[in-house]
C-alpha cells in the first residue's frame, strides 16, 4: 500500500514540475511575443499612424544605432506591471475588433484622447519606461548643450518628470496639444518650472 | 587708321584676359569629368551657439543657432512652440516669437498666430559650420 502511494507522490511531482515548466514557459513565451514590435505593427491601426512617425524620430533611428521599441515605452519592465498592463491592452483588442480607429481620420480624431491617457499614465509612474533607459542618476550634464543641462538639473530639482517636457518625441503631437495638457494638469506650470 | 591702332591692342588685350580668366574659372563640381562621379561635400555640422547669431541686417530674420532635426511642422502642431510661444518662452528662456506674427500683437498667444508666419524655417535657418561655396565680400551690415 505504502508503495503506490510513494510511486503515486513522486509521478505527481514529476508530472506537476513538467507542467508547471511547460505552462509557465508558454505564458512568458505568450507574453514576450506580444511585447515585440512585428506583433505591435502586425495591427494598421499601429502601423499606419503611430509607427510611420515613429519611424521619423530618434528613438527609431539615430547614430549609435540603439533603439527603443514599441513594448519598450509601452510596457512595463516589471512582471506585475506588465500582467496589468496586458490585461488593460484587452480594452485595445476590443477597439481593434470594432473598427474604432480604423482610418487615419478616425485616428485624429481620437488621438487627443488616446496622448493624454498615455501622458497620464507615464505621469503616474514618474516616467518609469524613459528611466528603464534614461537614469537621472547617470546623465551627464556636461555633456549636454547648456541649455538642456540647466533645465535638467532644475527640472530634477523641482521633482518634474520627463513627460513633463518630452511629449510628442516619438509621435506627432494631437491638434491644440497643449490646451489639452494645461487642462489636464500635464503642462509645467509656474510652481513646477524654475524662477526666471 | 589711328582709330585701328588704339583699339587693335585693346581688343587684342581683352580677349587675352578673357581667355586667361576663363582658365581659371572652375567648376563648383571641381575639375572632374562629367562621367566620374562628384566629390561628396563634407559634412556640415548645425552650430549650437549660446546667446544666438545676432542680425546681419537690420531686418533680418533672427538666425536659429540649435539643431532643428528633431522639430515638426504640420498643420496640426508646431513643436518650436513648445519653447518660443508667448506662454512657454519665459520658463523655456527662449526668445518669444516677435510680436509682429500675431493678429493681436498687444495680447499674443497661440491662437492668434498667424497661419502665414506658421512654417518657421521658410525665414529662420540655423547655420552650419560649412565654407562659403563661393568667396565673398559680404559682410554686417552697421548695427
Amino acid at each position: 500500500m505504502q508503495g503506490i502511494w510513494k510511486k503515486l507522490l513522486s509521478t505527481t511531482m514529476v508530472v506537476g514540475v513538467v507542467l508547471g515548466v511547460v505552462l509557465w514557459g508558454g505564458f512568458n513565451w505568450a507574453m514576450e511575443l506580444t511585447n515585440t514590435e512585428s506583433f505591435c505593427i502586425s495591427c494598421h491601426e499601429m502601423k499606419n499612424n503611430v509607427y510611420e512617425e515613429y519611424t521619423n524620430t530618434i528613438h527609431y533611428m539615430n547614430r549609435s544605432g540603439v533603439r527603443a521599441t514599441c513594448p519598450d515605452c509601452h510596457v512595463p519592465k516589471e512582471w506585475v506591471h506588465k500582467v496589468v498592463r496586458k490585461i488593460q491592452a484587452s480594452k485595445e483588442l476590443y477597439h481593434h475588433f470594432m473598427g474604432t480607429i480604423d482610418t487615419r481620420e478616425k485616428f485624429l480624431k481620437k488621438r487627443g484622447e488616446l496622448a493624454v491617457n498615455v501622458w497620464k499614465a507615464m505621469k503616474a509612474t514618474d516616467s518609469r519606461e524613459c528611466r528603464n533607459c534614461h537614469g537621472e542618476t547617470y546623465m551627464d550634464f556636461d555633456k549636454q548643450e547648456e541649455r538642456a543641462a540647466e533645465r535638467h538639473e532644475e527640472a530634477f530639482d523641482k521633482g518634474m518628470t520627463c513627460i513633463d517636457c518630452h511629449k510628442g518625441i516619438a509621435h506627432e503631437l494631437p491638434k491644440g496639444w497643449k490646451e489639452l495638457a494645461k487642462k489636464n494638469g500635464l503642462m509645467p506650470t509656474a510652481e513646477t518650472t524654475p524662477a526666471q | 587708321m589711328r582709330k585701328i591702332i588704339v583699339l587693335g591692342p585693346a581688343a587684342a588685350f581683352l580677349v587675352g584676359g578673357s581667355m586667361l580668366a576663363m582658365a581659371e574659372i572652375k567648376s563648383l563640381r571641381g575639375d572632374r569629368p562629367l562621367d566620374a562621379p562628384p566629390e561628396p561635400p563634407k559634412k556640415a555640422r548645425v552650430i549650437s551657439k549660446t546667446g544666438g547669431f545676432g542680425r546681419q541686417w537690420k531686418t533680418q530674420p533672427p538666425l536659429i543657432p540649435h539643431k532643428i532635426d528633431k522639430e515638426r511642422i504640420s498643420l496640426d502642431e508646431n513643436s518650436c512652440l513648445r519653447c518660443h510661444a508667448p506662454d512657454t518662452y519665459k520658463a523655456e528662456k527662449a526668445p518669444m516669437i516677435s510680436k509682429t506674427h500675431f493678429t493681436d500683437p498687444n495680447n499674443p498667444s497661440d491662437a492668434n498666430l498667424m497661419r502665414g508666419r506658421w512654417f518657421c524655417y521658410q525665414c529662420h535657418v540655423p547655420q552650419v559650420n560649412a565654407k562659403p561655396l563661393v568667396e565673398n565680400l559680404f559682410s554686417k551690415t552697421a548695427d
